[in-house]
């Protein structure tokens, strides 16, 4: 567990962003051929270990053969979801000017219509990173993933949930943005823009079913089940692995999470702030960093979520020299400590808060504030409220859109179980 | 398919794979990135967008480059006189820049001649004419412009032309000869000097060929020369019997057509038809801009600082699609739903509906809404 994070005063959290702005100026202004030409060799390499794995699956009925086509499609759903089309639809490419890298019209290789992901995702997620109430990559909303959320006996299950949405984490993903799990608690309407998004993911669902569970086993004649189950596994292969990278983003021990109502009228330094207390990196080689779409730098990541993710690896020494000169702890461990960390607190989680062990993790307590949905009056969080000249209304990040004003939706949440 | 023998050319291995390649079935194989995502890493003129294979380079002055290039089957051809779209990366950016291509549009094959003149500034262009190979692969769009010859071309016909702009009016030219134009044609062509003047050897040779063809050549930079100095009336007899009634085509920088264009003027004689490539020198107020433009995509509102409108959108942190940057291309037009903007080039306002506008040569006039 991390030490709390320091109190900065307006001036240093001005300066703080400033500095970070300067990297990213630099390293917009460095952009060119290295960057276009890493991600067309990384698409020529994913394109070829698909194209090599559904080739071998042909001949499943030889176990090397299966194996073999079963490993390659798998890194080839990695690579497509992660390293490619993650990054892409952030708009990392989007200054090559080259269509087939453009982050509005890219479409990967998961169940998830592309422009759902760019809503849920590069919007909600980027800009209300960590705001409790507002951020619902906290437990997809069917997982109980902070102390401020209240306990029901629901989450009971936290840990087979988790489980499930593992296994099936590109449905989870896919249905992200219809907030499916509101709409089946009765507490909210499936209204026409909710079912046109449902529409829109029966589509990808049935176009990626088409392919991998019918048309290539079906192509495959005698080979039938062996390409059915070659790419069920690599399916779930690539599940597993997104969750677990994933889930290590933001929930391992020392990450913060916040208040709609401390996050209120955030200039540009407290949104990094912001960012940097809620995301955690892993620590690995090359090959580890390119597998896990870069998100292995989360903390780089959300600072800049639209610069190209192999440029993550030089900013994160910047950055993290940075934070050392400000106090400000930077969460980062390998991979099996990260996760651990993850899966004790989905344990946790499960079971009520017990008397006297609040406040075990640097979790602002607004628990109380929020239940009763007043005004957080008087904070006792470690960081300082945002004082009137600090107020720069500076939107975030360039390609998340803008500032959004506290969400209506956000008082409707509730634990499926409570309907 | 079923019902009908297959024709021979069908059953042709090559034919077939195309065909596969085109079938739903590839295309339901290949969800969703699409089937040309995977042909074009290995064969990149099967994609489905127009693209074209260098297939020859040539040096016709060391400030040009002249590329021959075959396009796909995607390429619908051209009339002489319009400009493709042609992209291509430079450091890692894609750029596209429109170029008038030089050959005669009755040419086989998807055949197409680039002369391409570079410009100190020119990224484009330079990396053209310092990196083009034979292999190289180009984006096209499809051909686009008015500046062409009518279907029945007039008795006469006067081209007239400066630098690079000599490119659409040789398109004009070798298509008049091609078809067996039998007119007077006067080619007046201007360039800097004899060491930089394009296509002297061809022009020698269809003026040998075609005896209805006069070529008239000045060198504005060079002492001694039939024609000395820029465009003026006393070079007309040089290529043309007479100027009056000839269907006249002008292509160049802005000083010479709007010479061409005072002698037309002062002659009481239709407007020649004209195009130039060069930017005309962009006028903007920016000490009397007043208004906001909101960009109601990403809800996002400036103070409007002057600039075009694509200046003030990728300064608000946007990026909209571009080419040109001057008006031509069309790449970056948009949806204005409401306010008024001013084009540029030609200081015309617009109304104050919603219209597709480019945004590279529009300033706002007041408020501005527009769909980014």
């Amino acid at each position: 567990m991390s030490s709390p994070a320091p109190t900065l005063t307006p001036e240093q959290l001005a300066a703080f962003g400033q500095e970070l702005d300067e990297i990213r100026a630099r390293v917009v202004a460095e952009l060119g051929q290295d960057d276009v030409d890493y991600i067309n060799r990384l698409i020529r390499v994913q394109r070829g270990l698909e194209v090599t794995g559904r080739g071998l699956l042909f001949l499943g009925f030889l176990p090397p053969a299966w194996i073999g086509g079963t490993a390659a499609l798998s890194l080839s759903k990695i690579l497509d979801n992660m390293e490619i089309g993650h990054n892409v639809m952030h708009g990392q490419y989007d200054w090559t000017g080259d269509e087939r890298l453009n982050g509005k019209t890219f479409e990967w290789d998961t169940a998830c219509p592309a422009d759902q992901w760019r809503h849920s995702h590069n919007y909600m997620h980027h800009t209300h990173t960590n705001i409790v109430g507002k951020d619902r990559d906290i437990g997809y909303g069917i997982l109980r993933m902070s102390e401020d959320e209240p306990w029901h006996p629901y989450f009971l299950g936290n840990p087979l949930y988790a489980a499930l949405l593992a296994t099936l984490f590109q449905y989870g993903v896919a249905m992200h943005d219809v907030e499916a799990e509101q709409i089946a608690a009765g507490g909210s309407a499936l209204d026409d823009e909710k079912r046109g998004k449902l529409q829109a993911v029966w589509r990808k669902v049935r176009g990626q079913t088409l392919k991998d569970y019918v048309l290539f086993p079906l192509l495959s004649g005698p080979s039938f089940p062996f390409v059915l189950a070659g790419n069920a596994t690599a399916n779930l292969t690539r599940n597993l692995w997104a969750f677990t990278i994933i889930f290590c983003g933001h929930f391992p021990d020392g990450t913060q999470q916040f208040t709609e109502e401390e996050t209120e009228n955030e200039t540009r330094g407290e949104w990094y702030y912001r960012q940097l207390l809620g995301s955690a990196n892993l620590t690995g080689g090359e090959l580890f960093h390119i597998l896990a779409g870069n998100l292995s730098f989360q903390i780089e990541h959300h600072l800049f979520p639209d610069l190209p993710a192999r440029r993550y690896a030089e900013i994160a020494e910047e950055v993290r020299e940075i934070t050392e000169r400000y106090g400000i702890p930077y969460n980062t461990g390998p991979l099996h400590k990260q996760f651990g960390s993850v899966v004790r607190k989905i344990v946790k989680l499960a079971l009520p808060p017990l008397p006297g062990l609040r406040g075990s993790e640097p979790v602002l307590d607004e628990s109380a504030a929020r239940r009763t949905r007043k005004p957080a009056a008087g904070k006792t969080g470690t960081r300082k409220p945002p004082t009137p000249q600090t107020r720069a209304r500076k939107p975030p990040a360039a390609k998340t859109g803008g500032r959004m004003r506290p969400a209506s939706n956000a008082a409707a949440r509730k634990p499926v179980a409570a309907a | 398919m079923v019902n009908r023998a297959l024709r021979s050319s069908e059953i042709r291995p090559r034919v077939l794979g195309r065909r596969l390649l085109r079938s739903s079935l590839a295309e339901a194989l290949a969800y969703p990135h699409g089937v040309d995502r995977y042909v074009e890493l290995v064969r990149p003129l099967l994609a489905r967008d127009v693209r074209a294979e260098v297939t020859a380079v040539r040096h016709q002055t060391p400030k040009s480059v002249t590329l021959t290039l075959r396009a796909n089957e995607h390429w619908r051809g051209l009339r002489a006189g319009q400009f493709v779209g042609v992209s291509v990366e430079v450091d890692g950016v894609r750029l596209s820049r429109p170029y008038s291509p030089a050959g005669s549009e009755h040419a086989r094959n998807g055949e197409l001649e680039l002369t391409v003149s570079t410009h100190p500034e020119g990224r484009v262009s330079r990396h053209l004419r310092d990196h083009a190979r034979p292999g190289m692969i180009l984006g096209l769009t499809q051909a686009q412009g008015d500046f062409v010859l009518p279907e029945e071309p007039p008795d006469r016909v006067l081209l007239i032309s400066g630098g690079s702009g000599i490119t659409p009016v040789m398109a004009m030219l070798r298509t008049l000869c091609e078809k067996g134009f039998d007119g007077e044609i006067g080619f007046l062509n201007y360039a800097r000097s004899r060491e930089l003047a394009l296509y002297e050897p061809e022009l020698a040779a269809l003026a040998r060929r075609h005896d209805g063809l006069r070529v008239a050549r000045g060198f504005t930079r060079a002492r001694r020369s039939r024609l000395s100095g820029r465009f003026a009336r006393e070079h007309l007899p040089a290529a043309i019997s007479r100027h009056a009634g000839a269907g006249t085509f002008v292509c160049g920088p802005p000083a010479l057509v709007d010479a061409v264009r005072a002698v037309w003027a002062e002659d009481g004689l239709s407007e020649p038809v004209v195009e130039t490539f060069t930017p005309p020198a962009l006028r903007f107020d920016r000490a009397g801009a007043e208004g906001r433009v909101s960009f109601s995509a990403s809800g996002r509102e400036v103070v409007n600082s002057g600039l075009p409108l694509l200046e003030q959108a990728e300064d608000a942190g946007l990026a909209p699609d571009h080419g040109c940057r001057m008006g031509i291309c069309n790449t970056c037009s948009c949806h204005k739903s409401a306010g008024i903007v001013r084009n540029v080039i030609s200081g015309a306002t617009s109304s104050a509906g919603a219209e597709d506008i480019r945004i590279c040569v529009s300033v706002p006039v007041g408020d501005v809404v527009l769909d980014l």
